[in-house]
Formats: structure tokens, C-alpha cells, sequence
């Protein structure tokens, strides 16, 4: 195991370069400047404003400098969206808020998902089925900004239970989010655990199991919802990267200091430190959440052998 | 089964008294905004005097603010906070119009309209030190010196200050340029022309002093968030970490003319989505909102909608030589065709539909004043209206000049939603009005047609422009042969020789610089058609019957809150 995580390291570790190496040269061929008063300012002006944030060396030293600055940790400075701020102290304070409503949608969507998921299976072809199908297909099909707009309006303003957006009531101001965050995840759950449940039920063993006197609940968590669980955590591990890590439409519309709407915003303007810094932030992360899924995999089905090829 | 009801009544509980926490933090919102940086629930009581003893102002933002630094600062959110927390020699006026502030009074200029010599006033940083005319020196040199990278230090002050140029460009030290303290209370400041709008100037962002001691004191730290910058405005920023969606400007106790200022705490949160402004506004969480896209159409007749006019031009930029080729727009005729070709007044009403003005000028309206308060755009009425008949006659006229029966342009624009539908909207009517034309369209970033712009790689182009300083000339010196906005080969000698005169001999003579450029815009835009001006932009907000007296300024910061104050909120 020990082994098999050093080697995933090491592999992680080429990956990130590579995504890095990747983002630079693809981020650089952008068209436009980072300076917001480019259409006013002569050449000569831009010169000297790029040579302070040394965009006038050649492409492959700034390269060098920053992949160098990297290792050291160092992600740089913001050029244009918080001119001077260090892009580490950015992506930090923007990273709480993100994650907390993308932790509680993520919490919510997935529990209530598998619910409807494994009740739908158990109770194949009733109205709970279809009711469960419905939602699952409301949660896929609406999108995002429709979704979140409608709970702002009602649940905020004509109803008056949340507030109608603002990061400042604590919780409160996090439970619309988390909601409008929720539905896809939900709806991917419970639409996955439903077909494998039904699948699962299907197949010999389970039948045997109730030849052999298991109980209803006893096969319906111990078998049937753990076999399930595998595909559903393969899809999971990655959603739950993009919606930790922010979601632009939602933090718009409930205007939340988050470091989805941030990141979107500094690819518009070119600034390419917080473009390199959250894209390598992201990309850590995702890498961390694969590995974790494959732990995972091996805990809930043994069958999964992490330590490869050698057995 | 006891135990399922037990968990249904905990479950039925729990979701009450969620909803009932909800209502509570519903009514805290609603009472106690005044206190958003403490919890809120006990800011409901601390709210309870007379309603207009409370002088509070609830604001929203479009943008984060990028940069405090006056020297760095090059967007409109934060030279609208510097406008309110900080101030330079001059202020604009409720009217628009420059006047005093840090300045003891009009400053004394010299014959030649060359040396401007200011007395300071007394007035105090906000904590508690004096301006000094060195907070000036200290500032200018600051922006012009190459290893600030400022981008508007140089754009402001090249060809204006005595020497900017050369020492932006390091070809001299930072103390040659034209700025120099007398002693504490008396700066003197040297051009390199004489400028009759530099009053105006000084009213801008980047010329504001700054304490020297404490800005070295901070080094990398300053600016970079409310507590690590000194305040001589009438507020002071708060509540400002740098990055974040919000922050607070309180009144200024050590502002000289803090008796003027009413409000007590003006509360701003960013807030990028239109319909969720317009959300805070009818719950009663802000005061004024901004109104765009469908939002301004559904409000437009709203009693509590408040529009203003922008002084930015959007035109047809006409290239006459693409690729080192003369283009059909290198016809007069053509030019002039096109000119008159769309009608402006339904684009405004039926496409952007926001409050904006079509425009047969290029100098805006309500931007720029003489000394007798008298509008530029007085002198020259509309200039080449939209017209079909006349249109299609200099169609013809100008496809028999160059002999063709059909042209195809390309119409370069923007990739926003309303770029798009006015472009399409453009086409539409260009090619009904003239025949044999074709337009395609091309929709790119803003960046994209930057670079198209400066390889002069389009036949039309949708431009715009907003002023760098309170004068018509901001808008028309950039059609002078050679001037790097020109990038369409556009040259008249004469009209190249109006602008010279105005700011050359003509510079110190109101009136007759008054009358040059006028008549260099009558050129411009009638007689040689060089481009099509659409529209003056327009904006439209939905404003509190209770708020009164912001002030919107055509240059610098977009308002003022000094005079602002709340009058029979409930």
C-alpha cells in the first residue's frame, strides 16, 4: 500500500508539472493584455507597466521563473485583478466560502440522492420510483442560474426565510447556495444507485442470500447498496472537486466571496499569476481527490487490489 | 414504530425552528444594516432613534476594487473610492465643475500659462498629520517613476507636466519632473504647455498626494487593504481586506470640510448578478442599484428609476487603408453613406434601450463647460443625421467614384450580448438602406480587437471612448494624423492644424480655443465623415426615494457622497 501511494506521488508530482508546464504556454497565447488601460496606453507606456510584473523577458525565462518560483512555493503576484496581492493570500481567502457551500450542497445532494436512489430500487415501479425519477431529472435538466435565481426570489425575497444573497449572516447566507449546489450531485446519485441497485438485485447471489433467509434491510445495505457505491464514487470524487472548488454561477447570483467567479474572472482579464496559481490549486486537488477515490475503492471492494499487476 | 415517531417529531422540530431562525435573520437584515460586520442580532435595538438622524447609505458595487494606490489605481471602481476618501487640489462640484479643495483657492498662474504656483490649505491626513505640499511631490514622482509601473502616471502626465515623458521613460530622474514644494504650504508645478483644463486634472485620482513616511513605512503592505492607507477625503475606506466583496466608508473626522458631509457610513458589497441587485433593492437591504439588459426595459418607467448620462462616445471607426490598400471608405462619399445610413434614435429605443442618446457628435453632451457654465455641444447642433435619402444618394455618388456596384466591409465589434445585438441591428439597417452593400460581421474579445485595431486589420470597427480630463479635446485630439487611436489613416491638414492651434496659441485664449475645436469636430465628423458617431451610453439605476443629492461626475470618480444624505426613510 505504502508503495503504491509513493509511486501515485511521484506520478501525481509529473502530472502537476506537466499542468503546469501545459497552462503557462496555453494561458500566454491568450489574446490581450493584463493591463485593464490598454486601449489608451502608448506602447512605450504598456512597457514599462509589463517590465514591473516582468512580462518583458522572454517567454521561456518567465517560464523558468516561475515554474522555479513554484517549487519554492511561491505563486506569485496578482498583476491585475488585486494588483500586488500575493496570489496565495487570494486563493486562500476566496477558498473558505467555496468550500463550505460546496461541502454542505455536496453533503446534502449526495445523502438525499442515495435515499431516493436506494428507495426508488426497492420499491421499483411505484410512484416513489417515478417521484424519485422526476427529481432526479428536474435536478439534471434545470440549470444552475434558473435554479438558484427561483430560491433567491422565493425562499429570499417573497418569502423572507434566507437571505436574499450576501456572505454575511453566516450559515444562513450559505443555505440557498448549498441547496442550489445540491441538485446536481443529488440527482447523479440518485440516478446511478438506482441502476446498480436494480442491477444488483437482480443477479443470482442476492437471490441466493434470500434463499438463505437474509432480511430485506440486510441485503439491501450489506449487498446490494455497496456494490452500488463503486460507480457511484468514481463520478463522485471529481464532481465534488468542481463544486468544492466553486461554482461561478451560483456564487454570482448569491454574490459570494468564492474562488469559482474569481477564477473565471481572471482568465477575462489576463492575469496570469491568479490564472496559474488557481489552476494548479485546482489541479492538486483534483489529483489528491483520484487518489483517494482509489483507496476508496479497494476499502469498499476488496476485490480492487491497490498494489497492482503483481498479485 | 414508537421510535419512528419520536424521530418524525424531532425531524418536524428541526425543521421549524430553522425556519424560524430564518424569519429572525430575515428581520435583522431588514433593521440592522448598520451593523453587518458585527453579528446583526442584537443591531436591530442599537437602530431604533429617529430615521433620519441615521445617515446610512447602502450601496452596491459591479467589481471587486483592484487597487487602492493612487499611483496604480486604472479602473472605474477605484477612482470612484478614491473620489470619496481621499481628494486632490481640486474637487468637482455639485455642477461639475472644478473648484478648490485641498487648494487654498484658485492657484496663481504665471504669464506664459506655464507655472501654476497652489497655496495648500490646512487640512490633516486621517490620522491627524498635515498635508504637506511634499505629500504632492512625493505622489507625482511616484507615478511617473518607471519602477512604480503605473499606467496611469505617465498617461496623464506625458506632454501636460514639465519633463513627464522623459523621465517615464527613465531618460531622467524622478526630481526634473516639473513639480516642486516651496516650502510646506505652497507647491509649484511647472507644464510643459499651457493647459486650460488643468484645474480639472487635479481633481483626478492619480495627482492626490500621499504621506511619504507612511507609504515607505508600509513598503509592499500599502494599499493592500483599508487599514494600510492614510485618508484626506471626506470618508475613510473600512472593512476592506483586500480582496473581498465588501467594505464600509465612514465619514472622515479630520476632512476640512467635514461639516458638509452628512452621511455617517455608506456600506458597499459587490454584487455582480443584475437580478440579484434588484433583489437586495425591493427587500431593502441597498439604496440604489444599477439597471441593465431586460432589467432596464421592465423598469425603465419605474418612478424610483434615476437615469444619467455618460460622457462616453461609441462610433464607427471608418479604415481607409487595410493591409497597405485604400479600402472604399477611403471614399467620402462612401464614409459619409454609412454616416447617415442607420437610425440612431430606434437603436437607442427598441436595441440598448438604457437610457442612452443617439449622437450626431462627438463631444459629448453634459461633459464639457466654459467658464459661463455653457455646454460645448451648444455650439455645434447634430451633425450628419440619420438620413435614408440622403444616405442613398452618396451611396450611389460614391460606388460610381470608385466603380463598383457591390461592396462587402467587414463590421468589427465587440463579443458581449448587447455588442452583438447592436452590430446584427447595424447590418440590418445599413444593407437595407444602401444597395449592393454587404456587411459581415465579426465578433471578437476585447483584447482581440485591440490587436486588430493596432495592425488596422477591419474596414468598420464599433468603438467608444470616455474622457481622460474634463475637455472636448480628450475626444478629438485622438483623429490627429499619426495620434495612436488614429489607426484607420485618417489625415486632414486642416483639421491636424485646429487642434494644434488650440493647444498651442490659442491655449490661453478661452473663447478662440472654444471655436477651434468646434469647428476641428465639424470637419471630423460632417464634412469629412472620418467617423460615424451611434450613441452617448446612458445608464439607469433604481434609487430610494430617500436618498438624495449623489452626484454623478462625467470625469475622475463616477460620484460624489459628500453632499449625499437620507431623508425620511421610515
Amino acid at each position: 500500500m505504502a508503495r503504491y501511494i509513493g509511486k501515485r506521488l511521484i506520478y501525481m508530482f509529473i502530472t502537476l508539472a506537466l499542468i503546469a508546464t501545459f497552462t503557462f504556454f496555453l494561458m500566454k497565447i491568450l489574446p490581450g493584455s493584463p493591463i485593464a488601460s490598454a486601449d489608451k496606453l502608448s506602447p512605450e507606456q504598456r512597457a514599462v507597466v509589463e517590465a514591473r510584473y516582468g512580462l518583458d523577458q522572454p517567454l521561456p525565462v518567465q517560464y523558468f521563473d516561475y515554474m522555479f518560483g513554484l517549487l519554492q512555493g511561491d505563486l506569485g503576484i496578482s498583476i491585475n485583478q488585486f494588483k500586488g496581492a500575493n496570489v496565495t493570500d487570494v486563493i486562500l481567502s476566496r477558498m473558505g466560502p467555496s468550500a463550505q457551500i460546496g461541502f454542505q450542497g455536496m453533503l446534502l445532494g449526495t445523502v438525499l440522492g442515495i435515499l431516493f436512489g436506494m428507495v426508488a430500487a426497492l420499491r421499483q415501479n411505484t410512484w416513489v420510483d417515478y417521484g424519485s425519477t422526476i427529481v432526479a431529472i428536474i435536478g439534471i435538466s434545470i440549470p444552475s442560474f434558473v435554479f438558484a435565481s427561483m430560491l433567491q426570489y422565493w425562499l429570499g425575497l417573497k418569502w423572507d426565510l434566507f437571505p436574499v444573497a450576501l456572505w454575511k449572516d453566516g450559515f444562513m447566507s450559505s443555505v440557498l447556495p448549498s441547496i442550489a449546489l445540491a441538485m446536481f450531485p443529488l440527482a447523479t446519485a440518485a440516478r446511478f444507485i438506482r441502476t446498480e441497485m436494480i442491477e444488483v438485485l437482480g443477479s443470482d447471489y442476492i437471490t441466493l442470500a434470500k434463499a438463505k433467509g437474509a432480511s430485506g434491510s440486510e441485503i439491501a445495505f450489506k449487498h446490494a447498496f455497496r456494490n452500488a457505491l463503486i460507480p457511484l464514487i468514481t463520478v463522485l470524487g471529481p464532481m465534488a472537486v468542481s463544486i468544492l472548488t466553486g461554482s461561478l454561477v451560483v456564487e454570482q447570483i448569491f454574490a459570494i466571496p468564492g474562488i469559482g467567479e474569481q477564477f473565471v474572472k481572471s482568465i477575462m482579464v489576463n492575469d496570469f499569476s491568479i490564472i496559474m496559481g488557481t489552476t494548479i490549486f485546482f489541479s492538486v486537488f483534483l489529483i489528491v481527490v483520484i487518489l483517494v477515490v482509489d483507496i476508496l475503492y479497494g476499502v469498499i471492494d476488496p476485490r480492487i487490489r491497490l498494489s497492482g499487476g503483481k498479485s | 414504530m414508537k421510535n419512528s415517531k419520536i424521530l418524525w417529531l424531532l425531524g418536524l422540530v428541526l425543521v421549524l425552528s430553522a425556519f424560524l431562525a430564518a424569519c429572525g435573520g430575515g428581520d435583522d437584515t431588514d433593521t440592522g444594516t448598520e451593523n453587518t460586520d458585527t453579528e446583526g442580532t442584537e443591531g436591530a435595538e442599537g437602530n431604533g432613534g429617529e430615521p433620519d438622524s441615521v445617515q446610512e447609505l447602502n450601496l452596491v458595487e459591479g467589481a471587486e476594487i483592484p487597487s487602492m494606490d493612487s499611483s496604480i489605481a486604472e479602473d472605474a471602481v477605484a477612482f470612484n473610492i478614491l473620489n470619496n476618501v481621499n481628494e486632490g487640489l481640486f474637487r468637482l462640484n455639485q455642477e461639475n465643475i472644478a473648484e478648490p479643495a485641498l487648494a487654498d483657492g484658485e492657484p496663481e498662474i504665471s504669464e506664459d500659462g506655464l507655472t501654476y504656483t497652489f497655496k495648500l490649505r490646512d487640512a490633516n491626513w486621517s490620522d491627524g498629520t498635515p498635508i504637506t505640499a511634499n505629500d504632492f511631490v512625493y505622489a507625482w514622482q511616484r507615478a511617473i517613476d518607471p519602477a512604480t509601473g503605473s499606467p496611469y502616471g505617465p498617461y496623464m502626465m506625458a506632454g501636460t507636466i514639465k519633463n513627464a515623458t522623459e523621465v517615464s521613460e527613465g531618460d531622467m530622474e524622478v526630481s526634473e519632473l516639473g513639480i516642486t514644494a516651496e516650502d510646506d504650504k505652497t507647491l509649484v508645478v511647472e507644464l510643459e504647455r499651457p493647459t486650460p483644463y488643468f484645474m480639472s486634472l487635479m481633481a483626478f485620482g492619480t495627482f492626490y498626494p500621499l504621506n511619504e513616511e507612511f507609504v515607505t513605512e508600509q513598503g509592499d503592505n500599502y494599499a493592500s487593504n483599508s487599514e494600510t492607507i492614510l485618508y484626506n477625503g471626506p470618508f475613510t475606506l473600512t472593512n476592506w481586506d483586500g480582496t473581498g466583496l465588501t467594505w464600509t466608508m465612514e465619514k472622515n473626522a479630520e476632512y476640512w470640510d467635514a461639516e458638509t458631509v452628512q452621511l455617517e457610513t455608506i456600506n458597499v458589497d459587490v454584487v455582480k448578478e443584475t437580478s440579484t441587485q434588484v433583489n437586495l433593492y425591493q427587500s431593502g437591504e441597498k439604496d440604489r442599484v444599477g439597471l441593465s439588459g431586460e432589467f432596464a426595459m421592465q423598469y425603465a418607467e419605474d418612478p424610483e428609476v434615476v437615469k444619467e448620462l455618460e460622457p462616453t462616445l461609441f462610433y464607427l471607426k471608418f479604415n481607409q487603408e487595410r493591409n497597405g490598400e485604400e479600402t472604399p471608405l477611403a471614399n467620402e462619399n462612401i464614409r459619409k453613406a454609412i454616416a447617415t445610413g442607420f437610425n440612431k434614435q430606434d437603436l437607442v429605443d427598441v436595441v440598448l434601450a438604457n437610457g442612452s442618446l443617439p449622437a450626431n457628435y462627438l463631444v459629448p453632451t453634459d461633459f464639457s463647460f466654459n467658464e459661463a457654465g455653457e455646454d460645448f455641444r451648444d455650439i455645434n447642433g447634430d451633425m450628419l443625421p440619420f438620413n435614408a435619402e440622403e444616405a442613398k444618394t452618396y451611396w450611389e455618388k460614391g460606388l460610381e467614384e470608385i466603380g463598383e456596384t457591390e461592396v462587402t466591409m467587414e463590421l468589427l465589434g465587440g463579443d458581449s450580448e448587447l455588442a452583438g445585438k447592436m452590430d446584427a441591428y447595424l447590418k440590418e439597417q445599413l444593407e437595407t438602406n444602401l444597395e449592393g452593400l454587404t456587411v459581415n460581421l465579426k465578433a471578437v474579445p476585447f483584447g482581440v480587437r485591440l490587436e486588430l485595431d493596432e495592425a488596422q486589420d477591419y474596414d468598420i470597427q464599433n468603438s467608444g471612448w470616455g474622457p481622460d480630463y474634463q475637455d472636448p479635446m480628450t475626444f478629438i485630439d485622438l483623429f490627429v494624423t499619426g495620434s495612436s487611436h488614429n489607426l484607420m489613416s485618417y489625415s486632414s491638414e486642416e483639421f491636424d492644424n485646429l487642434v494644434e492651434q488650440a493647444k498651442g496659441e490659442l491655449a490661453q485664449d478661452a473663447e478662440g480655443r472654444w471655436e477651434a475645436m468646434a469647428q476641428a469636430e465639424k470637419i471630423l465628423i460632417e464634412e469629412d465623415a472620418a467617423i460615424a458617431p451611434i450613441y452617448q451610453r446612458g445608464i439607469m439605476s433604481l434609487q430610494k426615494p430617500y436618498v438624495n443629492n449623489i452626484i454623478k461626475h462625467p470625469f475622475g470618480g463616477d460620484y460624489s457622497y459628500k453632499w449625499a444624505y437620507i431623508s425620511g426613510k421610515e
